[in-house]
């Protein structure tokens, strides 16, 4: 159990789609991302008293009905929708409300609400330590000799012997979930389904992001 | 950029004239006092357009009291009312920095005909 009471947060899988920009009311510009967030269904909700912990569960995404699991294809025949690409759990104190098989879209949220954004990040391969973990490298001059992007000392000697765990150093970099807090909700089309998130979200164009009510702040 | 195309149509203006590097405009630009809203004119050489789509942008520059002022503006941005094109010019470039380090006659452009001169 965690200490922490569960909030009220409402939440929607979408596809980004890419940025562009619009001008406000005091024609401001506004960088943009757009998300074409739902169709989601309700495919299952959990309650205190069945699971332990109140959540709702969303489907995103067409797929193929032959390439789903029989135990997924029956998961979503106890909800009566059609399979789903995706699913995601989403803890709220309100998941009584909801009720298996209905559709959330876009108008799940209005403009100048906050909110978490939630993707994988484009993978950048094998990156050094200047790339990975912002490391400023050696001096471009002043002796230096095919040096110039390596991380330096790594440690002591004999003492400690070793180097330490955690030492960043260069490898894998991105590919990874990261969620991005509190952006402002710039527009929402109902009718096409399009969300503009205020500033840039994790992933590619055409990537899976989640969209949540802010987990911070009011 | 496709991908927006029905989004951006809505900030896209169509009522811009062609104008390109080296044509002298007058910008009338909005400007907003606190609760008045009055019009403005920047007039200079467009020394730049840049980028496409809904990102475009052009930089007028003119020369006030002396001092250049340069300007960039977002070509579908609100705030201008319109643009007038005052005079078309014949230049060979399609940024015209060398402009910033000429002073005086040296920085005039010249004015383009509209029919060629014979050969």
């Amino acid at each position: 159990m965690t200490s922490t009471a569960t909030k009220t947060q409402k939440g929607l899988l979408g596809t980004k789609l890419g940025m562009t920009q619009v001008w406000d009311e005091t024609n401001r510009l506004v960088p943009v991302t757009v998300i074409q967030a739902g169709p989601c269904v309700v495919t299952q909700v959990r309650d205190a008293g069945r699971d332990g912990y109140a959540a709702v569960q969303l489907g995103y995404g067409a797929i193929d009905p032959r390439k789903v699991t029989q135990p997924l294809a029956g998961h979503f025949e106890k909800a009566g929708v059609t399979p789903r690409r995706h699913l995601v759990e989403l803890r709220t104190a309100d998941a009584g409300e909801y009720t298996l098989g209905q559709e959330l879209g876009a108008d799940t949220f209005e403009a100048g609400q906050v909110v978490d954004v939630t993707g994988t990040t484009k993978g950048k391969g094998f990156a050094g330590v200047m790339k990975r973990h912002g490391f400023k490298g050696v001096s471009s001059s002043h002796g230096s000799h095919r040096n110039h992007r390596k991380p330096g000392s790594i440690g002591g000697a004999s003492t400690p012997g070793r180097v330490f765990k955690g030492m960043r150093m260069a490898g894998r970099m991105g590919g990874v979930r990261q969620t991005t807090q509190n952006l402002t909700i710039q527009a929402v089309d109902a009718e096409k389904g399009l969300l503009l998130v205020k500033g840039a979200v994790p992933g590619p164009r055409g990537a899976v992001v989640l969209i949540r009510s802010a987990a911070k702040g009011a | 950029m496709q991908r927006f195309d029905e989004l951006d149509r809505a900030s896209i203006k169509t009522d811009l004239p062609a104008f390109r590097a080296g044509d002298t405009v007058k910008v009338h630009v909005k400007v907003v006092e606190g609760t008045r809203s009055r019009i403005q004119v920047f007039q200079g050489v467009v020394i730049r357009r840049h980028g496409g789509g809904i990102g475009e942008t052009f930089t007028v520059r003119k020369v006030s009291f002396g001092v250049g002022v340069e300007r960039t503006f977002p070509l579908h941005t609100p705030i201008i009312d319109r643009i007038e094109v005052v005079s078309r010019g014949d230049v060979r470039r399609a940024k015209l920095y060398y402009l910033r380090d000429l002073r005086g006659k040296a920085a005039k452009i010249k004015e383009k005909r509209d029919t060629p001169v014979a050969r």
